[in-house]
């Protein structure tokens, strides 16, 4: 269950946004929407830690997300704007890394099935640096395949830089996340639709 | 938690295995400052031996400074050092792994190549046995101190000069005691206290250095 209580943002003297509260419940998934430099990628940075909030909280099951640390970041898992790909190690070696910060440790196989299932099947042994945009933003997503037991993922512009088939992907993904009762946090420009029914907006008007 | 940091540090290590050219630039640095010192001042060998310990001491300190930018800037830029603030463990073991990566890429080396230049300087084996105890023990200090300076200057402008300025104020007690050890021990006089108080800096910055590194970055990311 994951609460915002009365956020508030302020980046370089103006206020983005105030008095926003929403509760998520498992099998729930937040759309933040908005004009760039609203603040969604803010809110999100708040939503994880990563930043804080000018007033308001975070609470993850009734308790404060900042007074937790990491008995709730390690249920978290962040997809930033930036993709955390290391141009000199390769997809495989940047999907186990990634895991293992979020506390995962799955077998080789599984990180094979996760990059092909994104489409990089062949592509393990490269070097990030012959990859291209979209591969990179691939091989970061390929986290998503191998992160179920996460109950709360916050991405942020999934689908940017992706290919049709990909989008299809990751909205597969992020459905039978939110099936199996975990939490989504995600921006997006891309007019997608997601069958589930408990889907909650948030517009931020900058 | 150790197995967190054990991984840190193999990712570290490999990146820097995959980009050797960083590591060697490093020492090719320190052998070339250290070696313009005699080009500059003639091949008086008493006047050698009795600059020599300063002046590798030194070149070892500017070397390690130039590979601090390193340390976290890359990680920052690609949005590793995000994720690594929000990992399942605690930030202190990262910012411990990070920062024992930087000491094997860099202050090891360094002290492992320091007797070479000594030789270059007419040092006696028992200054070159100081001179890698001193470095053995204040290198380590060197990466940690540097890592909170690092960290403070993560993505301001004009942070490799702001670093320097931060860092080497700082840098003061270990090369006094480091190249001070190496001067006595030169002199035929017990350098043992020498070597005792760079001991007591590391265990001091092992305690307070990824403390305040941790805070910094913090507040870098915010």
């Amino acid at each position: 269950m994951l609460q915002a209580e009365s956020l508030a943002c302020e980046r370089g003297g103006r206020l983005l946004f105030k008095s926003l509260e929403f509760a998520l419940s498992p099998g729930t998934l937040l759309r933040v929407s908005g004009p760039n430099g609203a603040g969604k990628t803010s809110l999100l940075r708040i939503l994880c830690g990563l930043a804080h909030p000018a007033a308001g909280r975070v609470l993850w099951s009734g308790e404060d997300a900042r007074g937790l640390g990491e008995e709730y970041t390690r249920r978290l898992l962040y997809l930033g704007h930036l993709s955390a790909i290391k141009d000199d190690l390769t997809p495989r070696e940047n999907l186990r890394f990634a895991l293992r910060l979020a506390g995962l440790e799955p077998p080789r196989a599984a990180l094979d099935a996760a990059l092909e299932r994104l489409g990089l099947a062949g592509r393990g042994d490269v070097p990030a640096r012959y990859l291209s945009q979209g591969q990179k933003r691939r091989a970061a997503l390929a986290r998503l395949a191998l992160a179920q037991t996460q109950p709360l993922w916050i991405l942020d512009e999934p689908l940017a830089a992706l290919d049709v088939n990909a989008i299809d992907t990751v909205i597969a993904l992020v459905s039978a996340q939110l099936d199996a009762g975990g939490i989504v946090v995600l921006t997006t420009h891309q007019d997608v639709a997601f069958a589930q029914a408990s889907v909650l907006h948030v517009v931020l008007n900058g | 938690m150790l197995a967190s940091t054990a991984s840190i540090i193999a990712r570290d290590l490999r990146l820097a295995f995959r980009r050797k050219g960083d590591v060697a630039q490093v020492l090719v640095f320190f052998v070339i400052v250290a070696s313009l010192f005699p080009l500059g001042t003639g091949a008086e060998p008493n006047q050698l031996r009795a600059m020599g310990p300063g002046v590798v001491w030194v070149a070892a300190l500017l070397a390690a400074l130039l590979s601090l930018g390193r340390l976290f800037a890359a990680d920052y830029a690609d949005g590793s050092l995000e994720q690594m603030l929000i990992a399942a463990h605690p930030l202190a073991a990262t910012v411990a792994g990070k920062t024992l990566a930087h000491w094997l890429t860099t202050g090891l080396p360094l002290t492992l190549l320091a007797p070479l230049l000594g030789v270059q300087y007419d040092l006696p084996a028992p200054a070159l046995g100081a001179l890698v105890a001193s470095l053995a023990l204040g290198t380590p200090v060197l990466s940690l101190i540097g890592a909170v300076g690092a960290a403070l200057t993560l993505g301001t402008r004009g942070a490799a000069v702001l670093l320097a300025l931060l860092v080497l104020p700082l840098y003061v007690p270990v090369l006094v005691f480091g190249a001070g050890a190496v001067s006595a021990a030169l002199a035929g006089l017990p350098h043992g206290a020498h070597l005792s108080l760079l001991g007591a800096f590391l265990a001091f910055s092992l305690v307070f250095a990824p403390w305040a590194t941790c805070a910094a970055l913090r507040i870098a990311l915010d």
